[in-house]
């Protein structure tokens, strides 16, 4: 069987010897990600949560950031998709994450403004 | 990839199904476009807990203040380590799962047993972690009054410190009389939600304690539960006060919003569920790899195929420890 494996992560920058150790290092990588990812859980740095950006404070940002990378690995290397052919990786990747990403903006939103029309007496707007 | 496991008769008629411009197996295929359509669903199920924690940003619980517990470590206060072991169990046994995968590609029976049955272990840790979790979240911590508008209002001493109900009231069974058939009552059945004290204890032990406080289900703009003065707090107790929670389900939930609850049950039992499946399935597989039947088809695809179920599997835990944990 002839199964050709992509050593190489970080864009070419680690390249592994054989694919178990690729194994090893991504878990190596994905485990360091947790730890950060909970490490900043427990502290809470208070000026990550006091700054925001783009109404979500600057921590949820990290973890929305660190997650989508471990997806990205673990989807790549733990599930092959490095191996896979551009159009079985785009069909796959592209369609989730377009349909995600509509679906959450416009449901976030929307969440939002009944949260604000909450807060300022059931009218949002007042011609 | 040319060595596909499953022949289906097809393999020279370029327009009959013979032509796999993508270079997978069917079988891959349809596991890779299963994977597509339970993504969506899961992100229509976090979709819409981020909806109704947008919708009520200000009253949310946050999970440090309601995962707190390690198994037998009484009394300590450990946010997120709990679920953090949880997320290591899943994603070692992702690692394990891609190792039997990558040992059955080179045709090595007894490293996917040992790999697979390791992957199965791993699920079941995760499996019983999660019951254990949500055995201490519907058992509750500390107790909390609801008030007649459905918000809960939680207890606190001078300090800032939580305190427990059971640590003020005291608790005698004298409002409880227990029915009989002399009675005539025989039909009339307990409520479904029984704390075990009554509202109206509470209320005697919460005016007996001058050091009590409340604090309320909303929070401030620093993010702080908004803390009422001892007259507010007897105030809010005396004249809104309703119902004594205990735990979290379906309707109730004395850490916050009960929405919370019910997208806690519902996402994490959903994928509970994935994964019980996915051990089930490993299972499956493993007896097929024990007996020998991918050695007689010369290819271990599909050790692959419930592998790619199983990383699905992880991944989704991924975003659930983000979206429910973290964030």
């Amino acid at each position: 069987m002839a199964h050709e494996h992509k050593l190489a992560i970080f864009r070419g920058a680690v390249k592994f010897k054989s694919n178990v150790s690729k194994i090893w290092g991504v878990f190596a990588f994905l485990s360091i990600v947790t730890i950060i990812e909970v490490a900043l859980g427990i502290i809470r740095p208070a000026f990550l949560i006091d700054t925001h950006f783009l109404a979500l404070k600057l921590l949820n940002w990290i973890f929305i950031l660190l997650t989508i990378v471990k997806a990205y690995y673990i989807t790549w290397d733990f599930m092959h998709m490095r191996d896979e052919t551009t159009g079985l990786r785009r069909a796959v990747i592209w369609t989730s994450i377009f349909l995600i990403a509509y679906l959450v903006v416009l449901v976030l939103i929307e969440g939002d403004y009944i949260f604000e029309v909450y807060k300022s007496g059931f009218i949002k707007f007042d011609f | 990839m040319e060595a596909t496991v499953v022949k289906t008769g097809t393999e020279d008629k370029t327009w009959g199904g013979g032509n796999q411009p993508l270079k997978a197996s069917y079988g891959k295929m349809m596991m890779w476009f299963f994977i597509v359509s339970d993504a969506l669903t899961f992100s229509g199920f976090l979709a819409s807990y981020g909806f109704s924690r947008f919708k009520f940003v200000d009253a949310w619980p946050i999970a440090d203040e309601v995962f707190t517990h390690f198994p037998f470590l009484h009394g300590v206060e450990a946010p997120m380590y709990y679920v953090a072991f949880m997320t290591f169990i899943l994603i070692f046994s992702s690692v394990t799962m891609v190792l039997a995968v990558d040992a059955g590609h080179k045709m090595k029976q007894n490293k996917v047993i040992l790999y697979l049955f390791l992957t199965i272990i791993g699920g079941l840790i995760f499996l019983g972690s999660q019951a254990w979790e949500w055995a201490t979240f519907i058992k509750g911590d500390y107790g909390a009054i609801e008030t007649r508008g459905g918000q809960i209002i939680q207890f606190l001493d001078k300090e800032g410190e939580r305190v427990a109900i059971r640590d003020f009231v005291a608790i005698n069974d004298a409002d409880r009389i227990p029915q009989t058939r002399e009675n005539g009552l025989w039909f009339v059945q307990d409520s479904e939600y029984l704390p075990s004290v009554t509202f109206n204890q509470v209320k005697e032990g919460f005016l007996a304690n001058d050091n009590l406080l409340v604090r309320l289900q909303h929070k401030d703009e620093h993010g702080h539960h908004i803390i009422l003065s001892r007259e507010e707090s007897i105030a809010k107790v005396v004249n809104d006060g309703q119902l004594v929670v205990e735990g979290a389900n379906l309707r109730h939930n004395e850490y916050g919003h009960p929405l919370f609850a019910n997208f806690f049950f519902f996402i994490t039992g959903f994928h509970g569920f994935h994964v019980a499946t996915g051990v089930l399935i490993n299972i499956i597989i493993f007896f097929n790899v024990i007996l020998g039947t991918y050695e007689r088809r010369h290819s271990y695809e599909m050790v692959e195929k419930v592998g790619l179920y199983w990383h699905f599997v992880d991944l989704v835990w991924v975003f659930v420890f983000t979206f429910f944990y973290l964030v």
